[in-house]
């Protein structure tokens, strides 16, 4: 009986990798993922670690110590490794804690932005007829809108702050989810285990949910990366043009706002926190673009 | 084709008009324009006037349609803040961002397409590599960053070219370089699938084995038809720019509508704010049906179906 055994091969030796392993090898051997999930997992400890790991109050001013250069410029010190600004308030501190205002912004429009778009998009893409005419001329017209100005205008009108910031950021970022989500729900609604599900008698918000949903959530992994992406850098461009985040927060399109008017003399001022935003947007990019690879079906080896 | 170029027109007039009502109500969301029209200092018998005046005492509806009709006849009202006809403000700034959207909308393709072609001759080489990594910086660097750096770089640290202002040609190079890359990767993208796909079709096989020269191959045979959806991707592209030129030139202080659009929402100006945005919103859908147009001339599937 022992002999048998082991002359028995190990049922992993037969049946090679699981599903879940082949998917983890991919992952990890992508050079994008690997290099964008390390940068942001570095920005998210940065804004979730703020408040220990900051070396000061990012509002504390103190009018002595104004424009301090950072510690590679020949009169930086370490006190300030990156310097101070215009008000005297310690860099790194403002940069560490304008990484809490990114992430929010990008996570929570995004979030909203995918609701909106999704539903749309989905209803579109499975309901066909009406539904579809009507979305596809939603979309239509929130694409003639140049979202920049509708957002300056509306952020204007409201006065700028995060929650309004947020707020039309996440009620304008839909269109891209939509486009995406009506093409794969197409796709997905011709297939057999739609048809399958539809001839058992299920519901039809048991369909979307459990058969249609499932199957096009990769695409919309990807979608919401790029529209992080896209609500950060808006909230970076919004702030800079003075209709976003009000002062004093430490948003780094603020920073870079506020430091324009010494870019002559300081221009670490305006390089720092845009080296972060590009930083943070490079990491978003190169995990969307990882995901579109490692979940193409061609890449499936 | 008939059918589907009214398809189309029906189309753009229904999406100009709903747009044109979602501009119209933004107005509405800024409290009493009235009071704004007033000033600061004026008594409530001077708002009542100016409410009967300018027809705010009507039902939104009616105010709508006939700001609706004025507008179609070229009159946007006066601006708030210059006391001058909105239109005629716009039209002498409107020159300055059509130029910008020109220039930097050639500056792309003219970067873009050598590249793209290159990119799908050599697949995986240095040079397509290089031009993936172009798109990804381009993707992550924050265009008014990117235009700040450039202004530290050529014009203080190595002053060649003017920081900001709208003089001559040279203030156009810098805003030119930066609206332009931006739209470079999505470029250069399109002409490398176009090159890669058409590159392994038959009549290129064709070609080559007649014995034509492959210069000849590349350009005369097969650029010629990866090139096509490029120009509906400039039409499109274009329509982007005008949104990203209130950013660029707000950075340049170039005197162009997309300043003007931002000084305005500044200074709460709302007439001038509701023309910026319905003008672009109308180059835009003008830009999308002509390409649609283009496409559907040259592909006969996308009329039919």
């Amino acid at each position: 009986m022992n002999i048998a055994t082991q002359a028995l091969p190990d049922a992993s030796e037969i049946t090679g990798p699981t599903p879940g392993q082949r998917m983890r090898a991919r992952v990890l051997g992508h050079r994008g993922i690997v290099i964008g999930g390390v940068i942001l997992g570095l920005i998210i400890f940065m804004a979730l670690a703020a408040p220990l790991i900051a070396p000061y109050d990012p509002y504390a001013q103190s009018l002595t110590d104004r424009l301090k250069p950072p510690v590679w410029y020949e009169k930086g010190t370490w006190e300030n490794v990156l310097g101070t600004d215009q008000l005297g308030r310690d860099y790194l501190s403002r940069l560490i804690y304008g990484a809490q205002i990114s992430l929010m912004i990008g996570f929570l429009a995004a979030i909203m932005s995918g609701i909106i778009g999704t539903v749309l998009g989905v209803a579109a893409g499975y309901f066909g007829g009406r539904v579809d005419l009507v979305v596809t001329f939603l979309i239509t017209c929130r694409l003639s809108l140049p979202v920049i100005l509708v957002s300056l205008a509306v952020v204007a009108i409201f006065g700028g702050s995060l929650e309004i910031v947020i707020l039309v950021l996440g009620l304008l970022l839909w269109d891209r989810y939509a486009v995406v989500m009506r093409a794969s729900t197409l796709q997905v609604r011709s297939l057999d285990y739609v048809a399958a599900a539809q001839a058992a008698g299920c519901s039809t918000s048991y369909i979307l949910l459990r058969e249609i949903l499932p199957n096009v959530a990769n695409q919309l992994i990807v979608v919401a990366t790029l529209e992080f992406a896209h609500a950060v850098l808006l909230e970076a461009a919004l702030s800079f043009l003075g209709l976003g985040v009000q002062p004093p927060l430490p948003s780094w399109g603020l920073m870079i706002s506020e430091g324009r008017n010494y870019i002559l003399f300081d221009p670490w001022l305006i390089a720092i926190p845009g080296a972060a935003l590009f930083l943070l947007l490079l990491a978003v990019n190169l995990l969307g673009d990882g995901v579109r690879d490692v979940t193409a079906p061609e890449n499936r080896g | 084709m008939l059918v589907y170029t009214l398809k189309r027109i029906v189309l753009a007039i229904l999406v100009s008009l709903v747009v044109s009502a979602l501009v119209f109500s933004l107005l509405y969301l800024t409290g009493d324009p009235a009071t704004a029209l007033a000033g600061e200092n004026a008594t409530d018998k001077d708002i009542e006037a100016i409410r009967a005046a300018y027809g705010f005492d009507r039902p939104i509806w009616m105010q709508y349609l006939s700001w609706l009709g004025n507008a179609i006849q070229g009159d946007f009202g006066q601006s708030i803040y210059f006391r001058l006809p909105v239109t005629d403000l716009i039209l002498a700034r409107l020159p300055v961002t059509m130029t910008l959207g020109v220039t930097a909308i050639t500056f792309a393709i003219v970067l873009a397409i050598p590249l793209g072609v290159l990119a799908a001759m050599y697949p995986n080489s240095i040079i397509d590599r290089a031009a993936l990594l172009l798109a990804v910086v381009g993707q992550a660097m924050p265009s008014f960053w990117f235009a700040l750096m450039l202004i530290v770089l050529f014009a203080f640290i190595w002053p060649v070219l003017p920081a900001s202002g709208s003089d001559g040609w040279t203030s156009f190079v810098l805003p030119t370089i930066v609206l332009g890359y931006y739209a470079t990767p999505a470029f250069m993208r399109l002409t490398r699938t176009g090159m890669l796909d058409v590159l392994s079709s038959d009549y290129i096989r064709t070609a080559r084995a007649k014995g034509l020269r492959p210069g000849r191959v590349l350009f005369k045979h097969a650029l010629r038809n990866a090139i096509v959806p490029v120009v509906s991707l400039a039409a499109v592209q274009f329509g982007f720019m005008l949104g990203g030129s209130v950013i660029i030139e707000t950075v340049f202080a170039l005197h162009g509508a997309g300043y003007l659009a931002w000084e305005s929402i500044s200074r709460s100006d709302f007439p001038t704010v509701q023309a910026i945005l319905l003008l672009f919103a109308l180059f835009y859908i003008v830009l999308t049906f002509l390409a649609d147009l283009l496409n559907a001339w040259l592909d006969p599937r996308i009329r039919v179906g």
